[in-house]
């Protein structure tokens, strides 16, 4: 397969171990990428493929083991050394700076003897190869995720990389987005540049790799040609257990039990995206999806829609019938709404806090865990217990701190403390983010039976696959506007695609009218 | 050389209570090689600061009465500390609240204002004036924040040198004693404008026992109520407050009302029970020191009254020095300065374990 | 108001704004980095403590100034030890700093108090300083004013202009970026707080040796809170900090002029005018503005590299 077996493979990692305190986040893994190649690492959230990345370019200097390029052995004790070898990335978590323009994020990584006046031909350069549109003065802030990935790749390109490692790059893209980036990728292998792609994506592996290391649990388990496997076969080495699939429940709908109407904000924080007439219903048993790419208005939606802020017109959020448009979290929740943010660290949960104290935090009105002014923790310590055996939250300890926790088990927590409330609404956002696959299941299955059991569930995601899973209908935001549902059962992931673009603009008062 | 810092996996409780144990160590063991460097006897000024203060049945009382504003002053801060908000212009508050109390002590001096009523209700009166002056005084920087989002930490930290030139121009302006042969101070209080004694004779005043039933009270807030958790929680992750239902301005404004009036209660404390008359300075710097007390008794009430003796030792022991040693009063500033950064270092060492490595970066 | 004696107020607010301009501009830097000192006061006492000292015991000025500088840059490697090493909040080791150096000052400078010595000169250039009007306003200052004005500017091209200037906002807009990407976040903190400290021990170093010119302790009387607050004014722009100063310098001499006219208005409600403006322009500068808008967005927060 190697065209030339001689040639020493560019990048050779032997025993790599890196360990953060007393976890083991890469288990001796060995890896060759040769010259040219195409190399997939695939994994599921919290295998180890983020670490083994940072390593590679330099950001974390490994516990053990050995990093040889051209089949020498060399130390990477930062980006900067691993940028000199010849190694770029792509981060998923974009490493831009918000305030500073498109040429300046580029500047920062070039060595120092570029000239800064000389920049912005070879970022126009750049562009026009890779077919990438970029605007050099724009500060980062207002563009969109794929602009910005755009920024992060000729930034890579723009230091002539022999290796460009790309983090699950396309979990911020639109589908069309993605085609663009895999035609830029395309481009890169034709030039016998060797790509790293971190992904737990299957499709897209066997699009673009033909080598594939599969790590588990911070251990290699296997290596393989993934254009001569199954998206099935491939799926059971990276979880290594079969997860069950989610039961949809069958269930009749029932009564509108959250209706928003025209709902307007300005946005309040400097980068902020302004809300403009999004309307909704979703009745009892039903499921309504959110779409969208990140950064499109999701979060003002949630905080509007959990009370966090609060509108002018009380009739604009009607929950089980009453207009709660000026009522709090609080007043909301007495109302049978509950909510679960994005962020689990420090906006679902305080991680210094115990269990305990998190289920006070979002249960202190309607848990039955605070009397006259005085928190009873018994009670709140009983609740706890309940949602760990209900949603198998594995933890230390009878009552550890909520940062002791893994992603998935917190995330499970959260879930679980809101849907053991039993709410008439419940509204999530990105419930799965970051979060193993057998969670991701014991999630999505827990929505759906919340909605058989005949609570109306608005589910934010930007995970397409999550939302025509469980969903019954599914609307799109983009910039700040939500387009009417379409049924998740008719509509194709183009059409969705499409509307995250914001390709049909004006649909929304059509599809209204009828 | 480069310093890493691991978080450790669990707080152990042995580890919390030695922290300010060491750090107040470290800070002895630094002030007395500045001592020494100034050309003095290290050991026979930590006799003075540390030992010979405790030795005395008075210096004992004093030591009570000077830790009096400092832990009320430091438990009301501790509201704010934990809530993440900066309150640092306690002093401030501390003058208001003394201010305002004390103007009522000299309007009703000599029976003025009192007609039938007769004089029992001043020093009620009074106590609330200075609850009231502190907590509004606060609430000018809690207020600037909510609404305009202005940074409490410089307009409470402006709000001190206003104060004090505030109490400077009455206590030589208008409320200063005209037959006080032009000296820049008030009248001395009527008795029923004094803060009774604790027993005849002593220097302990009613003001102790505001300073210990603020303390349980407070222990009690943070242990059991909903509010306590709300201050806490909003001050360790102020989005998950907001999730949580909590308004983080109604809070703002609460805690900088409690804390402000606590100062003010220890400023009227001070100008009642300890003066007995309104001058132009009437705190050594109580405000500011309070913030150390509050960092080292670790924001809790029980660390805050072991602390606020200890600092209160410093300000008697400073005094001694001064006289026995010739060691000018900025040591115990200084020396407190020291002592906050070694309590907060100590700090460091209970989350993180710090290890230092030589040389290059690897 | 004749021309001369205005030229002469004139330059008596530049005189006047130029401590607050050098201990701005320094903090500034600091802030641009990511980190809040509230220690500036404590490490301009210290400036004028030591300054003054050095001064006086060689004869020399500049000897002086840069004993000023010293003592800046050494309260502030303290800081940054506290700070930027070690993580600790910014706020309570700013105020610890203070403390310190307010203590700290009189302490060291107890020996140095009611002594006098010569003010900096001015920098009389034959011909230029006699113009009429301008010619005090623009050629007639001390050293120290000079060298102000090319540090905001030598600051405001550098912060612009250069990579390592660069580096530094993007250090400060994102510390986990930048530590991705491998700028040296703390290493950068570390020199941009030691420049915060040099600026404000040579402001400290101005009033003890060109504008009283003696040693008082305490005599810093809140201008490195000012400065602070200049910071804000001035969304961590240098030409907008001499800007803000100018106005403080304005305010700061109308009130000693008011004093002298007795205008039977009580000295302290003058004296409490400079801290009052404070508040008042913080609270204007909000009005309209979003939100911090202007402030470095990873300012205050502590960063631990993961390693």
């Amino acid at each position: 397969m190697n065209p030339d077996q001689a040639l020493p493979p560019l990048l050779s990692l032997r025993g790599i171990v890196k360990r953060f305190g007393g976890f083991v986040a890469n288990d001796h893994i060995d890896l060759d990428i040769a010259q040219g190649e195409a190399h997939a690492l695939v994994g599921e959230n919290g295998a180890g493929k983020s670490t083994l990345v940072k390593i590679i370019y330099g950001v974390l200097a490994p516990t053990e083991g050995t990093i040889a390029i051209d089949g020498e052995q060399v130390r990477l004790n930062s980006p900067e050394a691993a940028r000199a070898r010849g190694i770029g990335m792509v981060f998923q978590h974009f490493s831009l700076f918000d305030n500073l323009t498109v040429a300046e994020n580029v500047a920062l990584v070039l060595p120092r003897r570029e000239s800064l006046a000389g920049l912005r031909a070879r970022i126009a350069e750049v562009s026009r190869r890779y077919r990438m549109p970029l605007e050099p003065d724009r500060d980062v802030w207002s563009l969109s995720a794929g602009e910005r990935q755009r920024i992060e790749i000729a930034r890579c390109l723009l230091q002539d990389p022999r290796l460009v490692i790309l983090d699950e790059p396309t979990s911020v893209l639109t589908p069309q987005e993605a085609y663009g980036l895999f035609e830029t990728l395309d481009a890169l292998k034709a030039e016998g540049r060797s790509l790293l792609y971190i992904s737990h994506k299957l499709e897209e592996v066997q699009r673009l790799c033909e080598r594939a290391t599969i790590l588990r649990l911070g251990r290699k388990v296997a290596s393989c040609d993934p254009r001569q496997e199954s998206p099935r076969s491939l799926a059971a080495l990276m979880v290594g257990a079969q997860i069950a699939e989610i039961r949809p429940a069958a269930h009749a709908k029932g009564e509108v039990r959250l209706r928003v109407d025209a709902l307007s904000a300005e946005a309040e924080t400097l980068h902020g995206v302004d809300l403009a007439h999004v309307s909704l219903s979703v009745r009892g048993g039903e499921i309504l999806g959110v779409a969208g790419v990140a950064g499109n208005g999701q979060a003002e939606l949630f905080e509007l829609l959990s009370g966090e802020r609060t509108v002018e017109r009380a009739e604009t959020i009607i929950i089980g019938g009453a207009a709660l448009g000026r009522g709090g979290v609080t007043a909301r929740r007495l109302h049978g709404a509950a909510f679960v943010p994005e962020e689990r660290n420090g906006h679902a949960a305080a991680p210094d806090f115990s269990l305990a104290q998190n289920v006070v935090l979002s249960r202190h009105a309607t848990g039955g865990v605070v009397r006259r002014g005085l928190v009873r923790y018994e009670r709140a310590r009983e609740l706890a217990q309940e949602i760990a055996s209900a949603f198998d939250v594995r933890k230390t300890g009878p009552d550890p701190a909520a940062r002791t926790l893994s992603g998935g088990n917190l995330q499970k927590f959260v879930v679980g403390r809101e849907i053991l409330g039993e709410p008439k609404v419940l509204i999530v956002n990105q419930p799965t983010w970051g979060v193993d696959a057998a969670a991701s299941a014991a999630i999505r299955q827990a929505l759906v039976d919340l909605a058989a059991r005949g609570a109306a569930v608005l589910l934010i995601s930007q995970d397409l696959d999550e939302l025509f899973e469980i969903c019954d209908s599914i609307a799109v935001i983009h910039d700040g506007r939500l387009s009417a549902p379409l049924d998740a059962h008719a509509a194709t992931r183009e059409e969705i695609g499409l509307l995250m673009t914001g390709a049909t603009g004006g649909q929304q008062e059509d599809l209204h009218a009828h | 050389m480069r310093i890493d810092l691991e978080p450790r996996p669990a707080r152990s409780l042995a580890v919390d209570v030695a922290a300010p144990i060491l750090a107040l160590a470290a800070a002895i063991l630094i002030g007395g090689v500045v001592v020494w460097l100034l050309g003095k006897s290290p050991t026979r000024a930590f006799s003075v600061y540390f030992v010979e203060p405790l030795l005395e049945g008075w210096s004992l009382q004093e030591l009570a009465v000077k830790a009096c504003p400092l832990a009320l002053i430091a438990i009301g801060l501790s509201y704010c500390f934990r809530a993440n908000l900066w309150n640092i212009g306690a002093e401030g508050q501390f003058v208001m609240g003394g201010l305002l109390g004390g103007w009522l002590a000299v309007a009703t001096h000599n029976g003025a204002m009192q007609g039938a009523l007769g004089g029992w209700w001043i020093m009620p009166a009074m106590l609330a004036l200075g609850v009231i002056g502190g907590a509004l005084y606060a609430l000018v920087p809690a207020l600037l924040r909510v609404w305009l989002g202005v940074s409490e930490i410089l307009t409470s930290l402006m709000l001190v040198y206003v104060a004090e030139l505030a109490l400077d121009y009455v206590a030589r302006g208008p409320l200063r004693d005209p037959k006080g042969f032009n000296f820049p101070q008030s009248v001395t209080f009527d008795d029923v404008a004094r803060l009774p004694f604790l027993a005849e004779g002593e220097r302990l005043h009613l003001g102790v026992l505001f300073a210990l039933v603020a303390l349980a009270v407070s222990a009690f807030v943070f242990a059991r109520t909903l509010f306590g958790f709300e201050v806490r929680l909003v001050g360790e992750a102020p989005r998950a407050a907001r999730f949580a239902g909590f308004s983080d301005k109604r809070l703002t404004l609460a805690v900088f009302a409690i804390s402000g009036a606590l100062a003010g209660l220890a400023g009227i404390a001070e100008v009642a029970g300890q003066i007995g008359q309104l001058q132009p300075k009437i705190s050594p710097g109580y405000g500011f020191t309070a913030i150390i007390v509050a960092f080292l008794g670790r924001l809790s009430p029980f660390g805050i009254l072991v602390a606020s003796l200890v600092l209160a030792l410093t300000y008697i022991g400073g005094e001694a020095a001064q006289v026995a040693l010739k060691l000018p009063n900025d040591m115990t500033r200084a020396f407190q300065g020291v002592l906050l950064m070694c309590v907060l270092m100590a700090d460091v060492a209970t989350r993180y374990r710090v290890r230092i490595r030589l040389g290059a970066a690897p | 108001m004749s021309p001369a004696i205005l030229e002469l107020v004139l330059v008596t607010v530049v005189a006047s704004s130029i401590p607050l301009v050098i201990a701005a501009l320094g903090e500034l830097v600091t802030e641009r980095a990511g980190v809040l000192n509230l220690g500036v006061e404590g490490m301009m006492i210290m400036g004028a403590a030591l300054g003054f000292a050095a001064a006086y015991t060689t004869g020399s000025t500049i000897v002086g100034a840069l004993a000023g500088v010293a003592a800046g840059i050494a309260m502030a490697a303290l800081f940054g030890l506290l700070t930027v090493a070690l993580a600790i909040n910014q706020v309570a080791a700013g105020l610890a700093l203070t403390i310190f150096g307010v203590g700290l000052s009189g302490l060291l400078g107890a020996g140095f108090v009611g002594l006098k010595r010569d003010g900096a000169p001015q920098l009389n250039i034959p011909g230029l300083s006699d113009l009429p009007f301008a010619g005090k306003l623009i050629f007639g200052h001390d050293a120290f004013v000079y060298l102000a004005f090319a540090l905001v500017a030598s600051v405001a091209y550098w912060l612009t202009r250069t990579r390592s200037g660069l580096a530094m906002r993007a250090i400060g807009d994102n510390h986990e970026s930048a530590h991705a990407l491998g700028l040296p976040v703390r290493r950068t903190r570390f020199l941009a707080v030691l420049f915060g400290g040099a600026c404000a021990g040579l402001a400290g170093a101005y009033l003890s040796l060109a504008y009283t010119p003696f040693w008082a302790p305490g005599m810093t009387a809140g201008r490195g809170w000012i400065a602070l607050a200049l910071v804000v004014f001035a969304s961590w722009r240098p030409w907008r900090v001499v800007l803000g100063a100018l106005l403080f310098g304005g305010a700061t001499v109308l009130q000693l002029h008011a004093q002298a006219a007795s205008l039977g208005l009580p000295g302290q409600l003058l004296s409490a005018a400079p801290y009052l403006a404070t508040i008042v322009s913080l609270m204007a500068l909000s009005i309209g503005v979003r939100r911090n808008g202007a402030a470095p967005a990873a300012l205050g927060q502590a960063f631990i590299p993961p390693r």
